[in-house]
């Protein structure tokens, strides 16, 4: 079978936008095929995954509101991930973002003013941000790798929250369990349709993904981190600052991060757990990807991967599945769009062997 | 009847191509070339950049595999798969961006392209025995890093003669080297062509093809136009043959005398922060409105430390060793240096010059965003920006179908003629321009640079860094030289010749160590 | 703050350490082959776990620790196939890919493993050396290990030897040095690479069947714990070299066994224990910002081509 990959002469628009769709059909194809190799039905396990966590206004809330802290996230992260500034601790960022809102949560706890929901979003802000402000230190000053300090701070993160509701912040009528107290009504975020847990946090993420593709298509700033990305020596040449350029990176990436970890917190959650993320920092790092890092792509890929959060859950209750099998396809989806990817820039050709 | 047979033998090419054909996605590099190389014959294959030259000696040398035609070597049909099959078959290749290991000592390095298992230190021996046999000296046991561009020549030469080759192919070898060291290696291509090796020489300067090849063929847009025998034919027929037309020839006036200095370089040291790089060692320079100054040197002297400096892209630790437009900008970032006046062209079109994957107008916006204000309050001008490119466009003949068409896209001159254009329409009062019609054909070459004669002639102060001493001489008022990280006072272009410069570029100008002394005396 | 280091605590604890620190020098020293030909790749801590679960069933199911290992290494291989694949044929971003292959494989061993989570192996016995075990106070702490402990200790030598001594190994280091040199000089670039990526993968495997079989012996989702990444820091701090990436891993293993010594302790420390905890990634942070700091280290060791792509043209 003498096939082989040829460059195409300018990178394929349609291939593009097309290869994540094409990702999505083998990650559906893939499950499928999972589903049979478990013993399950698949037709059966493909609704039960990707039909029944949608199939009432409810779920469809459920769905938007498990996609809102990835689209904040991812938001963040493409701004970084497009000047190639590695962050993949979002993840803590996150977690750090959910423990700075909660200290201000807790420290008015008392108190009725409107003023605490937005101190508790900027404290998520800045606790995002602060985490994912050392690695873009240890970078740009000691020149360290971005990708791995970033990735163990997520590890410090989880130890961090550990200490903070197993010690200082426990709840004294917890029965012992590692969690903070329930927020008061003023540190919760007010319910955007009624009925469901659905919260303005949405709104928030909407507003962060415009204003995220706002920065990169249309301010300098934006187009300078592009340029980095896509050739470092043309940004040297052209004289942008390739330290302000790490910095932005990361820190667009941190803040949203805290903000994910604030809306979850003072969100779904209402208080502070020893569990306060579902792997949406990492989750968020394939949303970014498979969101070709733009807004519009964002968008859809985090409602894709928030159905897949779901499908797993609905897979473990229906299926007797180990919901991990969320991550399996969360995985195989980016798997197959970077494989997709290649025919972008190539096609394949039958080669012919030279008489 | 035995005498027949040998007679028929000898008059069989070693290396016989027909029809050869190689078609790329976007282009069809070679379109049923023909060529023949005797035994013991230096053959030239001469054409500009682009003519596919490359494409056809990476065919011979099996890196990649034609799509269609002949190619018989001794009588025989072959088929070289890849390098290693074409050097069992008696081919070494000579590459022009050779293809070495920095990290590597030289026997290594030999190691690693010849067959079988050879002890290191037996190879080593093996390596001075033929250094010594051909006059090309180099030390087995250093990494290939500390050696100077001269040198990684003499170990890939090294690395081809130890398979005794038949067919030794070249591939524009004396860009890298001074003229005197073109002469030294010279006598060696011939010492090896009378032991009976073809030489194929790929070259685009026409002299030196004249001086040493015995036949030559021309290629032009991936055909033959013509083969002929060097020693009969002028510079001016062969440049015919080449580029299909004559040489182009350049207007200009006397430079204007008087003006105020807009570069200078006052003792000029810094180490390189690169490893491999050359440390730069007193550099002291002056330009001045309305004259070109180049710079000459053998490639890896420090040209690419003193551009960085000059540019910005590297801070210098006293920011009084390099004055722009009469400021101490040594410690000014590029954005800086630009404002005041300064405007820079790299070596490196695609990645430095400008982004690939972006479109002409984004391309603009590199580096004419303040100066010619495409970006307010923070935010792109886009309107603006396409205005500017497309009368970059128009006015430098860039040949594209718009502003918006990605820079890789462009062929190599097309891209500089952008790059050229859009630092010359900010109207810099200092231009520094590297290696600027590097890999540039003929025509792109003229333009390029007229433009930058009409630029000095405007007022403007140019630097001209180039290993090309034929165009530094065709555009530059004075010339200075480079060797070793350490400059050269620059002298009058119509003072000096290239005898002069070429000896300066091994470092030797008249008391190069004293002058150095004197100057920072007279400071 | 200070207690007496008892004599007889040497050896325990010297011990623990070399046994903690045994899966990252063995998943070290395989990227540290992946990336002398160039291929960086990020997704060890998803091999490691893929290795770990997949030699635990089989070793279950086998009753071998031996079938185990190998079904590990097979497993881990088979990982980082999919990564050469995607990055080598497909020319996929690298650190995207190795992100993908860290994700998707610390998600499949979590689902695969589940039904396996409360099962407890018999540990692996150890393996003393005669004479050498009856050194006082190093000698049963260095020789007498489980045998994998032994394995990763001729790894080490074995790739030490490999890379400065083996023709095959100057080729492996020239390849990720000049890929478009190693190509034109003749050799075939993709294969080089392929071989030293599933190598790697190999490598990372056993690691995890090391954590899984040897060290805890039991299968836990959070097993693997981030020694993927703190391997793929090691080489760095290795300065890509294979006796330093071994000391380095020591020395972390060391950092892992002292916070569990003093955690266990009972000393009245008013240390919470999460930052003892959070020692080991602290402490990788501070040895990236030490090696990283001059970066004339960096440039002169690593391999010139360590994450870009490469694709001969045709």
């Amino acid at each position: 079978m003498p096939l082989r990959f040829e460059a195409r002469a300018e990178a394929s628009a349609r291939m593009r936008y097309g290869s994540p769709l094409v990702a999505v059909l083998l990650t559906v194809a893939g499950g499928l095929v999972l589903f049979i190799l478990l013993g399950r039905n698949p037709l059966h396990g493909f609704r039960v995954f990707f039909y029944d966590p949608v199939k009432d206004l409810y779920g469809v809330s459920e769905l938007l509101l498990k996609a809102t802290p990835l689209m904040l996230i991812a938001t963040g992260l493409a701004v970084g991930f497009r000047a190639n500034v590695w962050n993949i601790g979002a993840e803590g960022q996150f977690l750090m973002g959910a423990v700075a809102a909660t200290g201000v949560a807790l420290m008015f706890h008392d108190s009725t003013s409107m003023l605490v929901l937005p101190a508790m979003l900027v404290a998520g802000a800045i606790g995002g941000a602060a985490w994912a402000a050392i690695p873009a230190f240890l970078k740009t000053r000691c020149n360290t790798s971005e990708i791995l300090v970033s990735l163990m701070l997520v590890y410090v993160a989880q130890f961090v929250v550990s200490w903070v509701v197993f010690g200082p912040w426990k709840d004294p009528q917890g029965f012992n369990f590692p969690q903070t107290v329930m927020f008061a009504d003023s540190a919760l975020l007010p319910v955007l349709i009624p009925g469901t847990r659905l919260t303005v946090a949405f709104l928030i993420a909407i507003a962060a993904l415009v204003a995220g593709h706002f920065f990169m298509t249309r301010s300098y700033a934006g187009f300078q981190m592009q340029v980095t990305g896509q050739a470092e020596a043309a940004a040297n040449y052209a004289g942008f600052s390739g330290p302000r350029t790490v910095w932005i990176g990361l820190v667009a990436g941190g803040a949203l991060a805290g903000v994910a970890g604030m809306s979850e917190v003072a969100g779904p959650m209402g208080q502070l757990t020893d569990h306060a993320s579902s792997g949406y920092g990492f989750a968020a790092i394939i949303v970014a990807f498979v969101g070709r890092l733009s807004a519009l792509g964002i968008f859809f890929a985090s409602l894709l991967m928030a159905l897949l959060y779901m499908g797993g859950e609905q897979a473990q209750q229906h299926l007797n599945l180990p919901p991990a099998i969320g991550q399996v396809f969360q995985g195989m989806l980016l798997f197959f769009l970077l494989g997709a990817d290649v025919f972008v820039n190539y096609r394949l050709r039958r080669s012919r062997a030279a008489p | 009847m035995e005498d027949a047979v040998a007679a028929a033998r000898a008059g069989v090419p070693r290396l016989d191509l027909r029809r050869i054909r190689k078609v790329y996605p976007t282009v069809i590099a070679n379109d049923g070339i023909d060529l023949a190389v005797a035994p013991g014959e230096i053959h030239a294959v001469l054409g500009e950049n682009g003519a596919g030259k490359s494409t056809l000696m990476k065919i011979i040398y099996g890196v990649t595999q034609r799509t269609g035609g002949e190619m018989y070597w001794e009588g025989e049909p072959v088929e070289p798969e890849n390098p290693a099959h074409a050097r069992s078959l008696g081919i070494g290749m000579v590459f022009q961006h050779f293809a070495l290991f920095e990290t590597l000592t030289v026997a290594e390095n030999v190691a690693l392209a010849l067959p079988g298992h050879p002890g290191l230190r037996e190879l080593a021996r093996r390596i001075e025995t033929m250094s010594a046999r051909y006059g090309l000296p180099v030390d087995p046991r250093r990494l290939v890093h500390a050696l100077s561009v001269g040198e990684r020549q003499r170990v890939e030469i090294i690395r081809c003669l130890l398979q005794h080759p038949k067919l030794l192919i070249m591939d524009e070898p004396t860009s890298v080297l001074t003229p005197q060291a073109v002469a030294k290696l010279f006598e060696t291509l011939r010492r090896i062509a009378a032991e009976g090796c073809s030489i194929l020489y790929i070259s685009h300067k026409l002299d030196e093809i004249q001086e040493l090849c015995h036949a030559a063929t021309v290629l032009r847009a991936g055909r033959v136009t013509g083969t002929f025998t060097p020693s009969r034919e002028t510079p001016q027929s062969m440049a015919r043959m080449m580029i299909g037309k004559d040489l182009p020839a350049y207007e200009r006036g006397a430079a204007l005398a008087g003006g105020e200095p807009r570069l200078r370089l006052l003792g000029l040291s810094q180490a390189s922060d690169d490893p491999f790089g050359t440390n730069l060692e007193d550099l002291r320079l002056s330009v001045c409105a309305g004259e070109v100054v180049g710079i000459a040197g053998v490639s890896g002297n420090g040209q690419r430390e003193l551009l960085r400096m000059i540019s910005g892209e590297r801070m210098i630790e006293d920011a009084a060793q390099v004055e722009i437009c009469g400021i101490p900008a040594g410690r000014l970032a590029p954005g800086r240096r630009r404002r005041l006046g300064m405007c820079f062209v790299p070596e490196e079109r695609l990645g430095r010059g400008a982004v690939p994957q972006m479109s002409l107008i984004e391309n603009a916006l590199l580096t004419a965003a303040r100066t010619m204000r495409l970006v307010r309050r923070g935010l792109i001008d886009f309107a603006a920006a396409r205005r500017f490119a497309a009368a970059c466009v128009a006015r430098f003949g860039v040949k594209a179908s718009g502003p918006g068409v990605a820079a890789q896209s462009l062929s190599g001159g097309n891209l500089q003629k952008f790059i050229m254009g859009r630092e010359i329409m900010q109207e810099p009062k200092l231009l520094v321009v590297a290696q600027p019609t590097w890999g540039v054909d003929v025509g792109a070459a003229a333009f390029i640079r007229q433009s930058i004669i009409d630029l000095r002639s405007r007022g403007c102060a140019v630097v001209v860094i180039s290993e090309e001493l034929d165009e530094l001489f065709e555009v530059c008022d004075r010339i200075a030289v480079i060797a070793a990280g350490r400059l050269s006072p620059a002298k009058p272009a119509s003072s000096t010749d290239v005898e002069e410069i070429g000896v300066w570029m091994s470092g030797m100008w008249p008391d190069a160590a004293a002058g150095a002394a004197e100057m920072r005396n007279a400071a | 703050m200070t207690f007496a280091m008892d004599a007889s605590l040497v050896t325990p604890i010297v011990s623990a350490s070399i046994v903690a620190g045994t899966p990252l020098v063995i998943a070290a020293l395989g990227e540290l082959v992946t990336e002398k030909s160039g291929v960086l790749n990020l997704g060890v801590e998803g091999m490691m776990a893929i290795g770990a679960v997949t030699g635990f069933v089989a070793a279950q199911h086998s009753g071998s620790t031996i079938i185990g290992v190998l079904a590990a290494m097979v497993a881990g291989a088979a990982s980082a196939l999919a990564f050469a694949i995607l990055v080598l044929d497909l020319t996929a971003n690298q650190v995207a890919s190795g992100l993908a292959l860290a994700i998707f494989g610390v998600g499949l061993a979590a689902f695969a493993g589940k039904p396996y989570e409360s099962v407890v192996l018999p540990p692996v016995r150890a393996l003393p050396i005669p004479l050498l075990a009856d050194i006082p106070l190093l000698g049963p702490a260095l020789f007498d290990q489980q045998w994998l402990v032994y394995f990763s200790w001729a790894l080490c030598a074995g790739v030490a030897w490999f890379l400065y001594r083996s023709r095959a190994g100057l080729v492996l280091r020239a390849v990720g040095e000049s890929p478009a040199s190693a190509h034109a000089v003749g050799y075939r670039v993709i294969r080089i690479r392929y071989f030293a990526t599933m190598f790697g993968g190999a490598m990372a495997g056993i690691a995890g069947a090391f954590l899984s079989l040897f060290y805890t012996p039991m299968w836990s989702e959070g097993l693997v714990a981030g020694r993927g990444w703190i391997a793929l820091a090691l080489v760095v701090f290795g300065t890509w070299r294979p006796l330093r990436v071994l000391v380095g891993a020591y020395l972390f293993g060391g950092v892992l066994i002292a916070q569990l010594f003093v955690q266990g302790s009972g000393l009245p420390l008013e240390i919470p224990p999460q930052l003892l905890s959070s020692l080991p990634y602290i402490a990788t942070v501070a040895v990236l910002v030490i090696i990283s700091r001059n970066p004339n280290t960096i440039r002169l060791n690593s391999p010139v081509s360590l994450g870009q792509p490469y694709r001969p043209d045709a």
